[in-house]
């Protein structure tokens, strides 16, 4: 891969997902284009380039997709969902009473495995049964989300991070390949998202899943979409973080949780303060346009 | 240390399994079917037994309830590790006491990942 192919391409990446690849990375670039090109008919990366610069989006996007990390499994480093069985579900039964309502972002879902993990401890929280809980699940990937949706799994898949009780509990066998329940499923809404667009339309959410896909992005971007994750977090709501990833020294929207790592709770200051500057500015404009000829 | 039990009549699974288990640091005991494995457990209880399904002489699921039936048989996690992966088997082996399962073939990750399930990393 010539130099200037792989600046394009990071580039490229940069702008599409947020992936912000080092200059050490052609290796990485190369091991995951050149099956991909190959597949299309294409001698290799040159031509690769040459296509999506002649405009071929569908290809374009193959290209994005492929470059994206869907490295997930069940309950994926514990501690998070231990937090959201002992203390976020607890307290947000507590706080949402008059309501009974809830709902949760599972933001670059991948293939599933994090957000019916969500699912599953939903459904084994006694408190939360009769309420209405939504289950957002978004990627970047239609691909992965198609596979989510199926909610299937190969034998490979359940035993990372699953236990032997929920996989006989929720899982139907089908040969060598599992496929969550019917009720599970319906837990978890699917839709195509790129977070450095804009996500407003989501609604506001009482607890986001974050984790293990801000550490592909850089500072100015992780930046914007913690200040744009705060304002679809309800003030008492909570944002899980994966295990290498953390607001702090990045961005003051979210306070960590004292005692529950990888937890960050909004930072009702700094949105209050950001909320006066709002008013105040569009008061001003209601002023100007009022007195405006 | 820790101890774990590995149970099972092919040497290789047994070999495969300590090489794991020792990463994971555990020392290992080995036994070649049900009957060798009561027999290691009469003289101690191990941590944690790896333990195949199929065995000549006497079976993983009959050991099972020979060991939960001991004084403090109760103690060790055990991990069934097996190629019997159908549900009716998994669901057999968790009524007998099993606290997890494994279905072959395994890497070092799965195994990990169940030990860590049952506490015992």
């Amino acid at each position: 891969m010539t130099p200037m192919d792989y600046e394009f391409l990071r580039k490229l990446l940069k702008e599409r997902s947020g992936l912000d690849l080092s200059s050490d990375k052609q290796y990485l670039v190369e091991s995951r284009l050149t099956p991909l090109a190959r597949r299309v008919g294409l001698s290799g990366i040159a031509e690769l380039v040459a296509k999506i610069k002649s405009g071929a989006e569908a290809l374009t996007l193959e290209v994005v997709e492929a470059m994206t990390t869907n490295e997930t499994f069940f309950f994926r480093d514990k501690i998070p969902f231990d937090h959201l069985r002992q203390t976020v579900l607890p307290e947000l039964v507590q706080a949402r009473a008059n309501r009974r309502s809830l709902r949760i972002w599972c933001a670059a879902s991948s293939t599933g495995q994090e957000p019916y993990s969500i699912a599953m401890c939903i459904k084994e929280f006694a408190p939360l049964a009769g309420w209405r809980v939504e289950i957002v699940a978004t990627d970047l990937s239609q691909g992965v989300l198609e596979k989510s949706k199926a909610g299937i799994f190969s034998q490979f898949e359940v035993q990372r991070g699953l236990p032997i009780q929920m996989l006989v509990k929720y899982f139907t066998q089908t040969g060598e390949l599992w496929q969550l329940n019917a009720d599970i499923r319906a837990m978890v809404q699917h839709r195509q998202l790129n977070l450095l667009q804009d996500f407003s339309h989501l609604g506001t959410f009482d607890v986001i899943f974050c984790r293990n896909v801000l550490i592909y992005f850089d500072q100015d971007t992780k930046i914007n979409i913690f200040d744009r994750l705060a304002r679809v977090l309800e003030p008492d709501g909570v944002l899980a973080l994966g295990a290498a990833e953390s607001v702090v020294g990045i961005s003051d929207a979210f306070r960590s949780c004292p005692e529950r790592r990888g937890l960050y709770r909004p930072n009702v200051t700094r949105t209050a303060r950001a909320g006066v500057t709002a008013m105040t500015l569009s008061a001003l404009k209601a002023f100007a346009a009022a007195a405006a000829p | 240390m820790r101890t774990c039990l590995v149970v099972d009549d092919s040497s290789v699974i047994r070999k495969v399994a300590r090489r794991i288990l020792e990463g994971l640091d555990f020392q290992i005991l080995e036994a070649e079917d049900g009957q060798k494995a009561l027999e290691v457990c009469k003289r101690g209880l191990p941590d944690a037994i790896l333990l195949d399904w199929n065995m000549p002489v006497m079976d993983g699921y009959e050991f099972l309830g020979n060991l939960r039936r001991m004084p403090g048989g109760d103690q060790p996690k055990v991990v069934f590790c097996t190629t019997e992966n159908d549900v009716a088997h998994i669901a057999r082996a968790l009524h007998a006491g099993a606290n997890e399962y494994i279905m072959k073939p395994f890497d070092k990750e799965i195994v990990t990942a169940k030990f860590q399930e049952v506490g015992l990393i």
